[in-house]
């Protein structure tokens, strides 16, 4: 494996592979009722995050807290990036500090990029702009994996904003590299122009792709992206693109509903999906920590575990 | 002053007397007294694939550097005797968009240091961009950055003028008084911003009618490209940054020419950087309408995927230019329709950042690169090495083209008995790695650092007056 986890494009499928058997064997770590393992004692994670985000922050502390590791959260907001420090004095700082992994979140596509050029630690993404989110793509992955046992054939329809998701674009990578055949669907606002370059298929007919789809991931809808044209109302969308009960009613007995959240309920997915037993939207919360252990465990103490 | 063993436009070789800032004579060099032939005058290792300039023939290493002065020099300049050791004399280049910054950056490049920079890079002669601050859009700002120019010496200075106030895109500003002022502005551009309000570019290009003006437009639509950070395609896709379409560059130029046509004036199209750019103005001039363009270096070599890899990095906002990089089919396209004279002049789009501008996440970068020291050797690289333009096409393109545009009487002549004596002298033998550190630039935003590309100018002279001397500053 590299020693960042940047882009989920940079994995190879062992890289995959080996990612989520080990996050199921920490799986059984966590289901035991002293969740603390010792192999991250001493390192140190600094979480930075330029972007608020409560729930990942969260995700990535407690799973560096259950490997040990001592945790450093840096956030923008009210530190001295608020006054204008540039990334690189705060890359450099975090040097100065001695951190083993800076797992950073920041609105700039590429942010991780540049900072894995200034650090000498490990650097995992944890969501840059619109760019990627690998370990999001990883956590669903693996729930996807215990849910449907293999992901080899699959066929994964992610719905939504795929132009500005980082979701969606670690998702199409991973899933590929897994084996697994993604259809992208939305309204073709939504989509790059050069979606056709990419691993999967793309569908602006949601109806068309429920009964062939395995697994279906519902991607959040930007309050930023409702008045700029994208799409003429909220209530359209949902009606076009939304997963509500009738489509739901569409797909295989089988088939999963994804969400990365945080979900606008009654907008891209209804409540009563949202909240049904083939729903693995909690599932996915709980696998992220497991995950994140994971990766932290692979790109720090790998070998002398 | 002699300048001897030199090649117009890559011609045999001669020497050539200036005297009071003219060309007084050009005579065939003597074979002997020159003595570089099938030698390498400069004493650098030749690459083994090229002939030396002097031709097969062996004969002694001359004791003359390229460039160099053999003759007395702390004497008169007219005893000064230059030795161009077999040198591509071409007339010194004319750039038609450099970006100065003073006043208001002089932290990213004063007058004295571009002119500096754009000597070395074998020029006589740029155009000032308007967009400092505060912007140049009244006779006192262009008359003041003129002024520095002519103090400084390194090169002409000639302002051009902001077509709007403040670049603001409202109101024209006073357009006829900076070209009855002393700096005789006769090139308008808002560049940086794209005058997209088609009312007041119609007015704009008709108004500078009455002087021989000409309105140079950054064409961007503006509603297009907000937020915009690299070519929108497949690049872009990847790297989750908001694109920049091609019909945002295309829609402006089609729009403008069709004005130029309707009210009869002059259209300068600034940094064509898409192939359908390219087919707009293909077509607007085989209408016969008086449209030119420029292609900056950077567009004619560097492709939209340095951002997603390269050996600087991903997402290293030294690629970060307006308008941005695009793909190889656009290079292509460029560089066939410079060689073909739909896209007329090459310009540097010289624009100088600080480094602090530039050492941070993409999105936050500032947009553009400094071109001025190496645009021959790129051209060299991207036109020349390539077969599609021969020195003479290079002298049309960067110095007699882009001063007509201009309306620079004294720029872009031909090498010729009478003419002023803006020469530039170009080795384009050697091959060497660039190395910013070197630049007389205060600036050091270049895309090419660590590449290598081919020649150097030696020597730049101004009316007979040399301006760089073997690569040096005098």
């Amino acid at each position: 494996m590299n020693r960042h986890l940047i882009s989920a494009g940079d994995l190879t499928k062992e890289d995959a592979l080996l990612i989520l058997d080990t996050a199921e064997e920490l799986a059984r770590v966590t289901e035991r009722s002293i969740k603390k393992l010792p192999t991250l004692r001493g390192r140190t994670v600094v979480n930075l995050f330029f972007e608020d985000s409560t729930r990942t922050r969260i995700s990535f502390e407690a799973a560096a807290k259950r490997l040990s590791a001592d945790v450093i959260n840096f956030s923008a907001k009210g530190s001295s990036v608020s006054k204008g420090e540039s990334l690189k004095d705060t890359a450099l700082t975090l040097e100065a500090m001695g951190a083993d992994a800076v797992v950073i979140r920041h609105s700039a596509s590429g942010a991780p990029h540049r900072l894995a050029t200034w650090v000498r630690g490990s650097v995992v993404n944890a969501g840059d702009g619109t760019h990627e989110h690998p370990t999001q793509a990883l956590l669903d992955a693996f729930s996807m994996r215990r849910r449907l046992g293999g992901l080899e054939g699959r066929k994964v329809t992610i719905v939504g904003d795929v132009l500005h998701s980082r979701v969606a674009r670690s998702n199409v990578l991973l899933l590929h590299t897994l084996g697994a055949e993604v259809t992208l669907v939305a309204p073709p606002t939504l989509v790059p122009v050069s979606v056709g370059s990419w691993p999967c298929e793309v569908s602006y007919d949601l109806d068309a792709v429920l009964p062939k789809s395995d697994a279906v991931m519902m991607l959040r809808v930007q309050k930023e992206r409702m008045n700029a044209a994208y799409f003429p109302s909220e209530r359209e969308y949902s009606r076009r693109y939304g997963l509500d009960r009738d489509r739901f009613a569409k797909m295989p007995d089988e088939a999963i509903v994804m969400h990365p959240g945080p979900m606008n309920r009654g907008m891209e997915i209804a409540a009563e999906v949202a909240d049904s037993a083939r729903s693995t939207i909690v599932e996915q919360v709980a696998n992220g920590v497991t995950i994140r252990m994971a990766v932290l465990y692979l790109l720090l103490g790998g070998e002398t575990a | 002053m002699i300048i001897k063993n030199v090649r117009i436009l890559g011609g045999e070789l001669v020497d050539l007397r200036v005297s009071d800032g003219v060309i007084a004579a050009i005579t065939p060099a003597d074979p002997q007294a020159g003595a570089v032939r099938g030698d390498r005058p400069f004493g650098e290792e030749g690459d083994g694939g090229r002939p030396a300039f002097g031709g097969p023939a062996a004969a002694g290493r001359t004791n003359g550097v390229a460039g160099g002065v053999v003759g007395d020099a702390a004497g008169e300049r007219d005893d000064l005797v230059v030795e161009g050791g077999g040198a591509i004399a071409l007339p010194g280049l004319v750039d038609l968009h450099t970006h100065l910054r003073e006043p208001g950056r002089e932290d990213a490049e004063t007058v004295q240091t571009g002119t500096q920079s754009a000597a070395r890079g074998g020029y006589t002669a740029v155009h000032a961009m308007a967009n400092t601050s505060p912007v140049a859009d009244t006779a006192g700002v262009v008359e003041q950055v003129w002024r520095l120019g002519r103090e400084f010496g390194h090169c002409d200075v000639h302002p051009v003028g902001a077509v709007t106030v403040g670049l603001g895109g409202k109101h024209l500003a006073e357009l006829g008084a900076m070209a009855d002022s002393a700096a005789r502005v006769r090139v308008f551009s808002d560049d940086g911003k794209c005058v997209d309000d088609a009312v007041l570019m119609r007015r704009a290009l008709e108004y500078v009618k009455a002087f021989d003006g000409v309105v140079a437009q950054h064409a961007q639509e503006p509603r297009l490209t907000e937020g915009a950070q690299m070519n929108e395609g497949v690049v872009s896709g990847r790297l989750g940054l908001t694109g920049w379409p091609a019909v945002a560059e295309e829609a402006i130029i089609a729009r403008d020419c069709l004005l130029a046509a309707h009210v009869g004036s002059r259209l300068h199209v600034c940094h064509v950087s898409t192939a359908g750019s390219v087919e707009i103005i293909r077509w607007a001039k085989s209408k016969g309408w008086n449209v030119t363009a420029e292609v900056t270096p950077h567009h004619l070599l560097l492709t939209d995927d340095l951002v997603e890899e390269s050996p600087v990095g991903a997402y290293n906002p030294i690629y970060k230019v307006n308008p941005p990089l695009r793909t190889r089919a656009d290079v292509e396209a460029l560089r066939a329709a410079l060689a073909d004279g739909t896209i007329d002049v090459v310009a540097t789009d010289h624009a100088p950042h600080p480094v602090e501008d530039k050492e941070s996440e993409w999105s936050a970068a500032a947009m553009g690169m400094v071109g001025l020291e190496t645009a021959l050797s790129v051209v060299q690289e991207a036109m020349v090495e390539t077969g599609l333009l021969d020195w003479a096409g290079v002298a049309q393109r960067m110095s007699v083209v882009p001063a007509r545009i201009g309306r620079l009487a004294g720029q872009g002549q031909p090498l010729e008995v009478g003419a002023p004596a803006n020469i530039t002298l170009y080795d384009p033998s050697v091959r060497t790695e660039v190395d910013p550190s070197a630049f007389a630039s205060k600036s050091r935003n270049t895309p090419y650092e660590g590449m290598t590309l081919p020649g150097r100018v030696v020597a730049t002279f101004l009316r007979g007056r040399p301006t760089v001397l073997e690569g040096k500053l005098v």
